[in-house]
């Protein structure tokens, strides 16, 4: 992994690496990519991609919601461990459509 | 009395002969004793803890008590807790208090048991050392110069120390098993969907399940009891009947067949022959299977469970709680100080994986490709279950390590948990055991179960300990 | 020279009465972030769990386009940051959408297209960001989060604004049809994001696209299209090039400028959401829902003109809102009751004329309308049977509106019964020619187009002494007969 790439991933991430570590983050990331390529060579054509783990007999089970109001005002109770709220709102810089 | 088990507090709690409020004040004594050199607790529970053990006292005098009423438990600190802070060992959330409870936590708080405290553990529940605690890391009791592995590194060695009887852990890729194997307690991971994730931070969602660990397979059963269950508010908790694990433990493993990965057993430097031949004793029969995409577990975990990561950790904004920066000059400068700042070195690097392999371009040599190597790795599984009823392998390729021996490297770090991560990617149950010591370190095996199928995993566990005493040995600085 | 192309992505707000992934409530205009649960503001430890409902109302699209359903569909999570995102992604549905490929016919002109929709997937709304409630700062809303939506996308097969409004028109009725959302479009329940390019008239190759987001009104999408469409066009001629870009419509100065905080190309990183699986239609229910479908607005349409011999104009505006189809169907039903040979159009010119200027004017819908199926009917009746002149039966009609009441009570009250008999008639008519001789020798003596306005003298006269109430083309009939004897 290269420089740009890290920071173009460190903006959509919207993480900051400081100029220091920026050798030290590209030479872990490239060791651990490299270590992943061993997937590469295994032919996987026809294997469906497993995204839950949970095989289809337990899972056809699996119930949705049923259209309920369960949920009431908690808006005190939910703001509480907001960093900066008023009236009401969280309140966040100036944001530019 | 911090030497009892679940069990044996149970029979005494019952028999009234200590109350509940002496066996809180003695554990408390000994966490507050003993936490400065294991730094295993995060949270103590003290004034709380003791106003609910003298409920327990009433309810016991009034006769009005549950199986598990008055019983202590520690909550890894992950678990969303409404009296108590979450913090998930993160700077991100070192203030944070949930306005809500999880549902593994309200389960046990419902049938009664009292919470000592929330345990220390690897940021976010990422790492194998509890070294990527924001709050410093905790010590393995067999030797503190060790780690106790983690993620679930506090809960472990909070068992181990006999600090608590039991605590709660997650498992993502190994986290209650390997920190179970380091400290010499019992670790079980249920299968995946079988308890609620409801309030459980998540790391990755399709890997995580939360778990117990113990001191022995009994206590680990019957927590097992109290916290597994559909919950409606997990979409992806299982909708399966939960047996009575309690009632099989004593079942005869005669004719039941272990099998060996053979994958598990090249190489291996953990010796775990004794155990085997404890099953033979007890009739079981010996099989050696094939799982021939193990190797690939590791890789293709650590595209997973990034990925997943990149995308549960965005919710971390600075805007609704949470970490919040000084000052920010605008939006963008409110997003990346307040994560930067809040977020550890794993935690950024798993992060910045992660968005790297779903990026444009990448997401199908990367993502989609580790999603059918997990197909593969779980087939093989399902293979191996046609022919025998569980298995039997190693939690770990070593015994606890040094602190700061891996720190620095990453992916030496990541290889740690070769044998456990299978397991989490085939969402299988698996039950860490004590099963000696190397160097006057614990080791530990885990067998592993077909779906849902825990409770031949505890049947099994109890029987190999009603024959040992690994599981009975304790560190003798904390005794 | 140039032509146009739009395709336009829909988004629907389903009428459940929770959100798509949370208990919370629904409702519009609530006090800030009152509707905002756990799940909406993503805590730490919070899953999401699909509501059923919402399944329910896009399979309801689906069948009634005749799309495919997908036996399986898969929810993403689309990643970006952004304060209105509490988790820093939206739950949608990417590469395996709920509704397939369908259609929907328009009429434009009196010809019908049939627009082909690519698809339609599930996704949550959204918070709000307000950026002129606090100084210095943006408030954040996020009752509005996990509202439920589905996308419909069309194909970029519509050529102008006008098929663009129609196609949404077109949606809209069939939405409201399907009752799975209130149609709301000043309230948000249906907004639009246009895509428009333009290319050389003949050429196959689409040109770059801008896509216009947000739109709330018909008449915004009108005017949005119409602005962009003129702008490439400009553009080109001067020999620029179109950019592949974010816009918005400002409402107040009629024109789009570019989005800011779209300028950065994002990537998304979609995946499949962990925290949901996947969703599977079973094949008997979807039978079942395809069963109890409501009449949809092309059938309804044309059994309004067969049934009830319409012309079409009248049943297309009837059928625009099922809910104005239904009380004219009620007004039928009871005028049934009360006359076998049931004046059909009179009930729809009534309806469509009285009922809907009034409701008009005040800003209501039919759902408001004071007065009952049953009274209109008897109103329409009693015009029919001749007890009331169309004069009148205004008359009765803005008194029923302040005060519902049964009509002949109304009529009685008023006095206003009409006088139909010949007898009565005849006495007033010889009343008035004996009291204006001179009139009728004029009359006699007068050519064919000076006695029409004669007549109207007698009438009037006529009106007056029966306090309006003679049925004026007995009168005209009886006398004609009268003065030419």
């Amino acid at each position: 992994m290269d420089k740009k790439t890290l920071i173009d991933m460190a903006y959509l991430a919207r993480l900051i690496v400081e100029e220091a570590d920026v050798s030290n983050y590209c030479t872990q990331l490239s060791q651990i990519l490299h270590f992943i390529e061993q997937m590469q060579p295994i032919n996987t054509d026809h294997v469906e991609p497993l995204a839950h783990p949970l095989p289809t007999i337990y899972t056809s089970l699996i119930a949705l919601r049923t259209d309920q109001i369960t949920e009431f005002n908690q808006r005190e109770q939910l703001q509480r461990c907001a960093p900066s709220i008023q009236d009401g709102f969280y309140v966040v810089p100036p944001v530019i459509e | 009395m911090h030497q009892f088990t679940l069990s044996e507090l149970q029979q005494h709690l019952h028999a009234r002969d200590f109350s509940c409020r002496s066996l809180f004040e003695h554990l408390l004594t000994r966490i507050t004793q003993y936490n400065t050199s294991l730094n295993c607790f995060i949270h103590i529970n003290s004034d709380h803890a003791l106003q609910q053990a003298e409920l327990a006292d009433k309810a016991f005098h009034q006769g009005n008590v549950t199986a598990l009423t008055g019983l202590p438990i520690a909550h890894k600190d992950i678990f969303c807790t409404q009296h108590m802070p979450t913090t998930c060992a993160s700077k991100m959330l070192a203030n944070f208090t949930a306005p809500y409870e999880s549902t593994v936590t309200a389960k046990l708080l419902d049938q009664g048991m009292i919470c000592v405290g929330k345990t220390n553990m690897d940021e976010f529940a990422m790492g194998s050392s509890n070294e990527s605690s924001f709050f410093g890391p905790c010590k393995n009791p067999w030797d503190i110069s060790r780690v106790p592995g983690g993620s679930s590194g506090g809960s472990a060695a909070a068992v181990a120390a006999q600090l608590t009887p039991a605590a709660t852990g997650t498992d993502t890729g190994g986290s209650i098993r390997q920190p179970a194997a380091f400290c010499g307690i019992t670790g079980l991971k249920p299968t995946y969907g079988r308890v609620s994730r409801w309030g459980m931070v998540a790391f990755a969602s399709s890997l995580d399940q939360a778990g117990v660990m113990t001191r022995d397979v009994a206590d680990a059963a019957l927590l097992l009891q109290a916290i597994a269950g559909h919950d409606a508010k997990d979409a992806t908790s299982a909708i399966h009947p939960v047996p009575n694990y309690s009632a099989t433990l004593m079942q005869s493993l005669a004719g039941k067949r272990l099998g060996l990965p053979k994958p598990m057993f090249e190489n291996l430097q953990i010796d775990l022959e004794p155990a085997i031949s404890v099953f033979k004793q007890l009739g079981a029969t010996v099989h050696s299977v094939d799982l021939p995409h193990l190797a690939l577990s590791v890789p293709a975990y650590y595209v997973i469970a990034p990925a997943e990561c990149s995308s549960n950790l965005s919710r971390f904004d600075g805007v609704r709680f949470g970490h919040r920066c000084k000052d920010p000059a605008d939006l963008q400068d409110l997003y990346q100080r307040s994560r930067s700042e809040g977020f550890g070195a794993e935690v950024k690097r798993r992060i910045l994986m992660g968005t790297y392999t779903l990026s444009t371009g990448y997401y199908d040599a990367y993502y989609k490709k580790a999603q059918q190597i997990r197909r593969l790795i779980q087939q093989d599984f399902i293979d191996a279950f046609k022919s025998v009823d569980f298995l039997l392998g190693p939690c770990t390729p070593t015994t606890a390590f040094k602190l700061g021996e891996k720190q620095l490297d990453p992916l030496t770090m990541y290889l740690s948990d070769i044998y456990t991560i299978a397991i989490n990617l085939a969402g299988l149950p698996a039950l860490a055991l004590p099963c000696g010591f190397q160097q006057d370190l614990p080791i530990g095996l885990q067998l592993i179960g077909n779906f849902f199928d825990e409770a031949l995993l505890l049947n099994a566990g109890h029987q190999l300990q009603q024959q040992t005493h690994w599981h009975k040995a304790t560190p003798a600085s904390f005794n | 020279m140039w032509e146009a192309v739009i395709g336009l992505e829909v988004h629907v707000q389903l009428a459940t009465r929770s959100k798509i992934f949370s208990g919370s409530a629904t409702n519009f205009g609530a006090q800030p972030n009152t509707q905002a649960s756990l799940v909406d503001l993503g805590l730490p430890g919070v899953l999401p769990v699909l509501n059923a409902d919402a399944v329910r109302m896009a399979c309801m699209f689906g069948l009634a386009i005749k799309a495919e359903i997908a036996p399986t569909s898969i929810f993403a999570r689309k990643n970006y940051f952004y304060p209105d995102s509490p988790k820093g992604y939206q739950i949608s549905q990417y590469e395996q959408p709920i509704v397939g490929k369908g259609q929907l016919d328009i009429t434009l002109d009196q010809s019908q297209k049939s627009i082909a929709i690519t698809r339609a997937h599930l996704e949550e709304d959204a918070g709000k960001s307000i950026h002129d409630r606090l100084p210095h700062a943006s408030a954040i809303d996020l009752n509005r989060a996990g509202m439920p939506l589905l996308e419909i996308v069309s194909e970029p097969v519509l050529s102008s604004s006008a098929e663009a409004v129609a196609y949404l028109k077109a949606l809209h009725t069939l939405i409201t049809y399907l009752g799975i959302s209130d149609g709301n479009m000043a309230e948000g329940s249906m907004r639009c994001d246009a895509n428009v390019s333009v290319r050389p008239r003949g050429q196959t190759q689409l040109g770059t696209r801008a896509e216009i987001k947000n739109i709330n009104s018909f008449r915004f999408v009108e005017k949005a299209i119409d602005y962009e469409i003129a702008r490439q066009i400009d553009l080109l001629e001067q020999g620029g090039r179109v950019q592949q870009e974010t816009r918005l419509f400002d409402s107040h100065t009629q024109t789009t400028r570019i989005m800011r905080s779209k300028e950065h190309a994002n990537d998304y990183r979609y995946f499949p959401d962990p925290d949901l699986l996947p969703v599977n239609i079973d094949p008997q229910w979807l039978q079942q829902l395809a069963e109890q479908l409501p009449e949809l607005p092309a059938a309804k349409l044309e059994r309004f003109q067969q049934a009830y011999e319409l012309p079409s104009q009248d049943a297309l505006q009837l059928c625009q809102h099922p809910a104005l189809a239904d009380y004219y169907e009620q007004i039928i039903q009871q005028a049934q009751h009360l006359k076998s040979n049931t004046p059909t159009k009179l009930c729809a010119n009534w309806l469509l004329s009285e009922v809907l200027g009034q409701l008009n004017k005040n800003q209501q819908s039919i759902q408001d309308c004071p007065i009952t199926p049953q009274q209109l009917a008897q109103l329409v009746v009693r015009i029919d049977d001749q007890t009331l002149s169309s004069k009148m039966a205004k008359q009765v009609f803005e008194s029923l509106w302040i005060k519902p009441q049964d009509v002949d009570d109304l009529i009685e009250q008023l006095g206003l019964k009409q006088v139909t008999d010949n007898s009565i008639l005849q006495k007033i008519i010889n009343e008035i020619i004996q009291q204006n001789a001179e009139q009728v020798q004029q009359y006699q003596q007068s050519t064919e187009d000076k006695r029409k306005k004669l007549l109207g003298f007698f009438v009037g006269q006529i009106m007056k002494q029966s306090k309006g109430q003679a049925n004026p083309q007995q009168v005209n009939e009886l006398l004609i007969k009268a003065l030419t004897n």
